[in-house]
């Protein structure tokens, strides 16, 4: 870290230059110039009081209402950064049966993406070892994998919440789907392009099945398996959203829908940000676990 | 009988056009008594690595088998392993892990203090103590084989099959494991059967040296007794009288079989009488003289 100290700062402060005119621009994109009554008689004025648009102040001024104000354009950065302080105020409250504090619904979604995602990787790791290691299983059921994997994981919820009859395990399903496809198809191409010395070493130590498992062949394709499981993750990630949202499951995408529903478009922009801080935080934690089995060779 | 017998083999691949097959060699048959160690030579294409692969139980022949110690070779196993051209390391375990895997197979009784004292017993022999936690990234091309020598010594196998062992490696490292090598099948006497391009590494550590002609249908054409008597070392051998006559006569065969090839220069007759045995202390002669039937 002897040249890191300087080098990496400039990174860092071109990134909030960055935000800053990105809010600021932002911010003035979003200002609406305050209420000019001139030029206007008294009955439009009277018109637009009973529309609500406007209101009278105590001191017989009119100013725009500010309830309909919420709902009139795109909300500025101060009044996200207002929405979020309540709502993360309120993180752990639960208001109501659909109502809960952003915590427990982020926690929703991760242990949601984590059981979909868990499972989707066992399946395809497995299967994917079994189609690797069988050359002509592989090219019989490449067909099947290369139809199933283009498909768009919503396109089956209908199906899956007609068949499963729930919507909590539909969602999970849906992620499911999403993961099972990249990790499956690149597993299989990493076993079966390991190196046959390494197949060969294992072979004449007479290895049982188990072992040569667990000591060559998961060890031998990790790198590959890695990046089929980091494709995944990302697909998985991106499906957790709109599954949420479809199915009406409480979660951080369910967010996004029902401040939508409530017209709430700061509490959309606030979710949309929760979004992303819980996707960084699953991935960087991803990185940590890739980086324990990845090898150089 | 011979300790390790290859009787009558003949190997077939099917041919890129697909249609039939091509014959890699045929007519193969090897006598190996315990304790000898005994290289092939040959160019590349010749099938002289697919010969070793049969021995070690990796590839299966199509006509005739291996047999070793009276049983017939059926698979891999521990008995025979082999030192791969690539190393075969495998990059995720450590030196020592590398070495233990097959230890730890090769004596499933063992405890684990009896398994680590063996393992750090080899890892020391080949000159790496010190280096057991590095990874195979960590360590030269030299090193890399010197672990592949420690985990195929260490299983103590019947025959020892070294596939171009040194080929990945420096011409000056080559030389110190090569010395090296010799040192340690001084130490055990195992049986070793050795591919190789390289001449003077096959006159350095072989009792005998079989000389394969190119492919498609090669056949082992020559076996030179290599009459130097051991101990051996790189820088004493070359002052035997017999040094410079096998070295020609084998570089002799190498030339002359890569311009020609050996479909014109071999009849039947010469396919039939096998191999020419070649012995330069029962040769009164001074003067090199190819001892070949053309």
């Amino acid at each position: 870290m002897t040249m890191g100290g300087k080098s990496t700062q400039h990174p860092f402060f071109i990134s909030v230059f960055f935000l800053g005119i990105f809010l600021f621009a932002w911010h003035v994109a979003t200002i609406s110039p305050p209420f000019d009554p001139t030029g206007k008689t008294d009955e439009e004025l009277m018109v637009m009081e009973f529309n609500g648009d406007i209101m009278q102040t105590d001191d017989g001024q009119y100013v725009w209402n500010p309830e309909k104000e919420k709902v009139k354009g795109v909300p500025g950065p101060m009044t996200v950064l207002e929405k979020a302080w309540v709502e993360l105020n309120e993180a752990f409250v639960i208001k109501g049966t659909n109502d809960h504090g952003i915590a427990f619904l982020v926690g929703y979604t991760v242990s949601r993406f984590s059981a979909g995602f868990l499972a989707a990787s066992l399946v395809a790791i497995l299967v994917g070892i079994i189609l690797g290691l069988n050359r002509m299983l592989f090219r019989a059921l490449n067909p099947f994998i290369q139809i199933l994997k283009p498909i768009s994981p919503l396109a089956w919820m209908p199906l899956l919440l007609y068949t499963v009859k729930d919507p909590k395990w539909t969602a999970v399903l849906v992620v499911f789907m999403a993961a099972v496809w990249p990790t499956l198809a690149t597993t299989a191409f990493g076993v079966n392009s390991l190196r046959k010395e390494y197949l060969q070493v294992a072979a004449i130590l007479q290895l049982s099945w188990f072992k040569r498992l667990y000591k060559v062949i998961l060890p031998g394709a990790a790198p590959t398996i890695v990046n089929g499981l980091r494709i995944s993750f990302g697909s998985a990630l991106v499906a957790v959203v709109p599954a949420e949202m479809l199915l009406g499951e409480l979660g951080v995408g369910y967010l996004s829908w029902i401040e939508w529903n409530n017209l709430d478009i700061a509490g959309v922009i606030f979710a949309i940000l929760v979004v992303g801080t819980v996707g960084v935080i699953l991935d960087s934690g991803f990185n940590k676990l890739a980086g324990l089995v990845t090898y150089r060779e | 009988m011979s300790f390790l017998a290859i009787d009558h083999m003949n190997k077939y691949f099917p041919s890129h056009s697909g249609d039939g097959t091509v014959c890699i060699f045929e007519d193969v048959t090897v006598k190996i008594n315990k304790g000898e160690f005994v290289t092939v030579i040959g160019h590349s294409g010749c099938g002289k690595s697919t010969l070793l692969n049969i021995i070690a139980g990796l590839e299966t022949p199509t006509e005739g088998g291996v047999i070793l110690n009276g049983q017939e070779v059926t698979g891999p196993g521990l008995d025979r392993m082999v030192v791969f051209q690539s190393f075969a390391l495998m990059p995720w375990m450590t030196v020592f892990e590398n070495v233990a895997l097959a230890v730890r197979s090769a004596y499933p009784d063992w405890s684990s203090q009896e398994i680590k004292a063996h393992v750090q017993k080899y890892i020391t022999l080949v000159g790496l103590q010190g280096a057991e936690t590095k990874k195979p990234t960590a360590l030269s091309g030299g090193m890399k084989q010197r672990v592949g020598l420690a985990r195929a010594f260490s299983i103590e196998p019947k025959v020892l099959l070294l596939d171009e062992p040194f080929a990945q490696i420096d011409a000056l490292t080559r030389g110190v494991i090569q010395e090296e090598l010799v040192q340690m099948w001084n130490a055990t006497r195992n049986t070793v059967f050795m591919v190789t391009h390289d001449v003077d590494e096959a006159i350095l550590l072989s009792d005998r040296i079989m000389l394969m002609t190119n492919g498609p249908s090669a056949r082992i054409a020559e076996i030179v007794d290599v009459t130097i008597p051991r101990p051996r070392s790189r820088e004493t051998i070359i002052e035997d009288e017999h040094y410079y006559k096998i070295r020609n006569h084998i570089i002799h065969f190498l030339v002359r079989h890569a311009s020609h090839g050996h479909a014109d220069e071999s009849g039947d007759d010469a396919e039939r009488s096998g191999p020419v045995e070649i012995n330069f202390r029962d040769q009164a002669t001074t003067t090199y003289e190819p001892a070949v039937t053309h």
